[in-house]
């Protein structure tokens, strides 16, 4: 019976988890929990997003001069690496699903790689805007606006949205590497991946929240000056 | 220590000794218990404030403190009460003990991220422990900018970093408890066998989830506007100081049903329990704390009436306010309907009830005079807002709390509390509370305004009753806390069901056995089904 | 020690309008709560356990029930939203013939300006029978404009303008309290409202103002900080005239209008970029850090007597059709 042939194979996942009846109650409430996670994530990006959008309605042209002063390439190009990242976490998950040890390893590699190279790009670019003077402090300034104060809100906003978006990037890359020591040690299996599976879900969020910074830090009002 | 009476069969309070299976349990049972004493001592902190404010306010011009003490103070009873308290309170206690037993679990869906959960408000609330010790914080607890952000001297930014802290252990416990409803109902349990109290804490845990992560954020924006001085709330540098209230009020608005929903359900279960009838309307009651939980987050705008926000928001806010309140109406009625024909014990829980529905009523109607624009112009940063969240936190939830305690205590400890010593302490702590927050009603229309450290000679009879019923209040308090205590070593031996109950929870020893049941129980009838807890019985009604 | 009173003066015409609604909402509540404590504690009495093996008979629920106590009470409060949305519209329309004051309040006193020049500090002097109307900013953090006998209360909003009004209708000398939490002497920034009858105010106010009316000391201040270099009464400069802006529509470079209340000048004077008019350039600096707010509230005092545009008919639009100068 297919309950008695969970429970052998994972005694020792149940084991560790006595709350739970079955491998599949265990799994469905990783799996809810993550979501629910998810939720909280955007609650608290979402308050960040109000406050940007209630300031680009007070200061539109202030905004769209800010907004032209970013380095859209290099946003472009972050939002490739992020999106292919969420592709290869895909394709670990598929290879967890399969149980395809050597699979899971690659992809997981890949897609840290690509994070990797998203934090090294937004760091790049961190310096840029220091270079440039774009760093809220005594030496901020923006060319090209009257007030200061508003341009200093954008990019106040900017760091803090992106800082903390960079923050559970480099929390997802030590999830990443967490996984890809315990799928080295063998601890998943086609009947059990959820670890890999909530990972990708978590993933896939940080990227989404990406998808729509990109577009309202870099894009709106690109050429309105 | 357990008397040798309980120590021959093992429970979760024996099973393991020393301080590491404390700090490193697992178990609901523990980190319930752990919950239990750090927010008693928060409680005696934010109560310590009380009284000295309390005892300042008895003449007009001060002279205990300096007006700045007094301003740190009033900020941090609120901070300590609310965020250190409050919101943890039925919770972390109450809700983490029984909530698993009560759907027939042997624990909740994540155990390790509960004691998590436990670690964050102790840390958040060292860091806000701290931040008092240092020197205190004066904006209030409501930390409106720019006076937090550039005015203020004080400790915001340690007692901000604490409350941040603490909001992610609220956020957790939350996600557990959603999770653990969801997925881990014993067979048979489907939503609506569930007892009312479940549904108060899923519906609280809605809320936890949704709305903490905009406190948190919003305390981010001032962390950062007062270390890089950056702007965003502050005129002078194009910020809206106006927007801060709106983010901070989104959450700290249906924070307010976190701190009074799960007082709702301990009520239900009382009111069922001691009158040994279902609670009438079971369908409306549990679809009532939903409700309450969504409608909350669409009123968060009557905090701002006189703000500057339009007109036709405030208008907006308030016609919502008013719906908000309806399904709290439902539940006085349906609580009062369950009197009806029951069979009404005495019992010190029960006592807390009729307390609750009484002073609750008086807090919710008074709500309704908040809500209107008109009054609240007048009203609103006086102490007629002050007695009415008081009348629904103290008079409210508060007494729900004492009322659940009371309840659960023989299930927690094995031990009966004395009931002669509990039944004075309810009656004291509620002539006490009346005689502290009535007058502020008073005190109020007249005009009397909030985080005042000197006022008008004429407010100060008003302000002297008030203090006197500080004091008996005060008394209420430390009553239970002795008995409390005495009745671990002294307190009768309790069997594993004292009140006739049909919860679960009531199935299993007292105290419970660590797995809390010896088999998955299997759910065959619905909630509060007292037939099947009774022997012999005389029909009545 | 010694009085108690427990309701406050009526001082204002708000003031019975709102404690009318508050007798409906006592009468409500007092209903709700006998009615509650009554049936708690009959049934407490009727219905208690006289041996523990009593089982009431099960009374699951009614809908009928239910939806009465529901559709009632919720009936009930729309009266209440209704009645106090209604006195709240009014409080926020002042009536056209408004006596103007403006205040200032600043940590941790209020300071209030009339027309005429005169200054006060923490005391406004005000005649009975009039409509007054409160045009309000801060220096420094939020604070609340608070008088109990007028029932009124608008916050003090650094940055911004708000506005609240009332009309006196019994003389004598009431309460100001600040009600919005801010800083150490938040209880000690109160003071007095004085009505006065008309004509102990006249003698009051010729008291006289060293300084002139507030519009002179605009009109001194216009002058030394060169505005009229530039906004020329007959729009020959190179920024739009000012001469009967004051309450009219003004089209911007973005295609949106707005009315020139005095948010709007004060805005222009601080943050002139943030509104361009439609066919003028951004030329105007900042005046931020060079005029305190009390300055600013005398400009625009100064502003709103220029009175109307000559031959102008009353709300038309500022005319946009000034030569495109660089």
């Amino acid at each position: 019976m297919k309950l008695a042939s969970q429970a052998h194979v994972h005694a020792e996942t149940l084991a560790r988890r006595e709350q739970f009846d079955t491998a599949e109650q265990q799994r469905d409430a990783s799996t809810l929990g993550m979501w629910v996670f998810l939720i909280t994530e955007i609650m608290f990006f979402g308050g960040m997003f109000l406050a940007y959008s209630v300031y680009r309605t007070f200061y539109p042209q202030v905004f769209a001069v800010a907004s032209s002063s970013m380095n859209a390439v290099i946003g472009a190009t972050n939002t490739g690496v992020l999106l292919c990242s969420s592709f290869t976490m895909v394709m670990a998950v598929r290879a967890a699903q399969l149980g395809q040890r050597k699979a899971i390893i690659t992809f997981l590699i890949l897609t840290l790689l690509l994070g990797l190279a998203f934090l090294g790009l937004k760091g790049y670019e961190w310096t840029l805007k220091f270079e440039e003077h774009h760093v809220p402090g005594p030496s901020f300034h923006l060319d090209g606006v009257d007030m200061q104060g508003p341009a200093q809100i954008f990019f106040s906003l900017y760091f803090a949205m992106t800082g903390l978006h960079a923050l559970h990037m480099v929390v997802g890359v030590g999830i990443l590497t967490w996984l890809l020591i315990a799928t080295y040690k063998g601890k998943f299996t086609a009947e059990y991946m959820t670890p890999v599976d909530i990972a990708g879900l978590y993933w896939h969020f940080v990227d989404i929240i990406w998808i729509f910074l990109f577009p309202l830090l870099y894009l709106i009002d690109r050429h309105l000056k | 220590m357990i008397t040798t009476a309980v120590a021959e069969r093992e429970h979760y309070l024996n099973a393991s000794y020393g301080i590491k299976s404390w700090l490193l349990t697992k178990d609901h049972k523990r980190i319930a218990l752990l919950y239990l004493a750090t927010i008693t001592l928060f409680f005696f902190l934010g109560g310590a404030f009380a009284t000295l404010i309390r005892i300042e306010l008895l003449t007009p011009q001060g002279g205990l403190v300096s007006s700045e003490t007094y301003n740190k103070l009033f900020t941090m009873h609120g901070v300590t009460m609310i965020f250190f308290f409050l919101i943890p309170s039925i919770p972390a206690t109450l809700g983490n003990f029984f909530l698993p037993m009560m759907i027939g679990a042997r624990d909740l869906a994540f155990p390790r991220i509960n004691l998590l959960s436990w670690y964050l408000l102790v840390v958040g609330g060292l860091l806000a422990l701290f931040a008092m010790l240092a020197g205190g914080v004066d904006t209030g607890w409501t930390f409106y900018t720019p006076y937090s952000t550039t005015y203020s001297n004080s400790w915001v930014i340690a007692t901000a970093l604490g409350i941040f802290v603490a909001g992610f252990s609220s956020i957790l416990t939350g996600l557990n408890f959603i999770v653990t409803v969801h997925r881990m109902r014993a067979p048979g349990m489907t939503w609506f066998r569930m007892p009312l109290f479940i549904w108060s804490m899923y519906a609280t845990s809605l809320i936890q989830v949704l709305g903490t992560p905009v406190l948190a954020v919003t305390l981010v924006l001032v962390f950062c506007e007062r270390v890089f001085h950056i702007g965003i709330f502050d005129p002078a540098l194009g910020g809206d100081p106006v927007l801060f209230q709106h983010l901070f009020w989104f959450y700290s608005h249906p924070a307010v049903y976190i701190m009074i929903l799960p007082a709702m359900g301990v009520i239900s279960e009382i009111i069922s329990v001691f009158s040994r009838k279902p609670v009438f309307g079971y369908a409306f009651v549990a679809f009532s704390s939903v409700a309450i939980a969504v409608v909350g987050f669409l009123v968060w705008g009557h905090h701002l009436f006189v703000s500057t926000q339009s007109v036709y928001a405030g208008m907006v806010f308030s016609f919502l306010s008013y719906f908000v309140a309806i399904p709290s109406a439902i539940k006085v009625f349906n609580w009062t309907a369950t009197l009806y024909k029951g069979s009404i014990s005495y019992a010190t829980p029960m006592l807390y009830a009729f307390g609750f529905i009484g002073l609750f009523t008086i807090g919710g109607l008074t709500g309704l005079f908040v809500a209107s624009l008109g009054i609240d112009v007048h009203v609103t940063d006086t102490y007629f807002v002050i007695a009415h969240f008081h009348y629904i936190m103290v008079g409210g939830a508060i007494m729900a709390y004492m009322g659940g305690l009371h309840y659960w205590w023989p299930k927690m400890t094995g031990r009966m509390y004395p009931e002669g010593w509990a039944r004075l302490s309810a009656l004291v702590i509620f002539l006490g509370f009346n005689l502290t927050f009535f007058p502020q009603f008073i005190l109020g229309y007249l005009g009397m305004p909030r985080r005042y450290h000197v006022y008008p000679d004429e407010f100060q009879v008003l302000h002297v009753l008030s203090t006197a019923g500080a004091s008996v209040l005060a008394v209420g308090y430390l009553m239970p806390m002795i008995y409390f205590i005495w009745s671990l070593r002294y307190g009768a031996v309790a069997p594993a069901n004292p009140w006739g109950a049909t919860g679960l929870e009531w199935k299993t020893a007292s105290p419970p056995p660590v797995e809390n049941f010896e088999e998955t129980p299997v759910v065959t009838h619905e909630a509060y089904d007292y037939s099947t807890v009774m022997g012999e019985v005389i029909e009545v009604g | 020690m010694g009085s108690l009173p427990l309701f406050p003066e009526q001082a204002s015409t708000f003031a019975p309008e709102v404690d009318h609604l508050l007798y409906y909402l006592l009468a409500v509540a007092v209903f709700f709560t006998v009615a509650i404590f009554g049936a708690i504690f009959y049934f407490a009495i009727r219905y208690r356990r006289r041996s523990d093996r009593e089982l009431p008979l099960v009374i699951h629920g009614g809908l009928t029930l239910e939806i009465l106590w529901s559709v009632i009470p919720f009936g009930l409060t729309m009266v209440m939203f209704t009645w106090g949305a209604s006195i709240f519209f009014n409080e926020s329309r002042p009536p056209a013939d408004a006596l103007q004051i403006y205040v200032v309040g600043k940590q941790w006193m209020w300071k209030l300006q009339h027309l005429e020049g005169q200054r006060e500090i923490n005391e406004l002097h005000i005649p009975l029978g009039r409509a007054v109307r409160l045009t309000m900013t801060s220096e420094d953090v939020i604070h609340s404009f608070f008088v109990p006998a007028f029932r009124t209360k608008e916050d003090v909003v650094p940055g911004r303008y708000s506005t609240t009004w009332f009309q006196p209708t019994k003389p004598g000398k009431y309460h100001l309290f600040c009600a919005e939490y801010c800083g150490t002497r938040h209880s000690g920034m109160i003071g007095w409202v004085y009505v006065m009858e008309p004509r102990d105010y006249e003698n009051w106010l010729n008291g006289g103002a060293p300084s002139g009316s507030l519009a002179d000391q605009g009109a001194k201040l216009f002058e030394s900080l060169a505005c009229s270099n530039c906004h020329k009464p007959d729009g020959s400069g190179r920024c739009p005239t000012l001469v009967g802006l004051y309450g009219k529509n003004v089209q911007l470079a973005s295609g949106a209008t707005v009315k020139a209340d005095e948010g709007y000048i004060r805005e222009s004077i601080l943050q002139p970029t943030a509104k361009i008019v439609a066919g003028y350039q951004p030329l105007m600096p900042t005046f931020q850090g060079l005029v305190t707010e009390e300055g600013v509230l005398q400009l625009v005092e100064y502003i709103k007597s220029l009175g109307p545009q000559p031959g102008a008919p009353a709300g038309a639009s500022v005319p946009v059709a000034a030569p495109n100068k660089r």
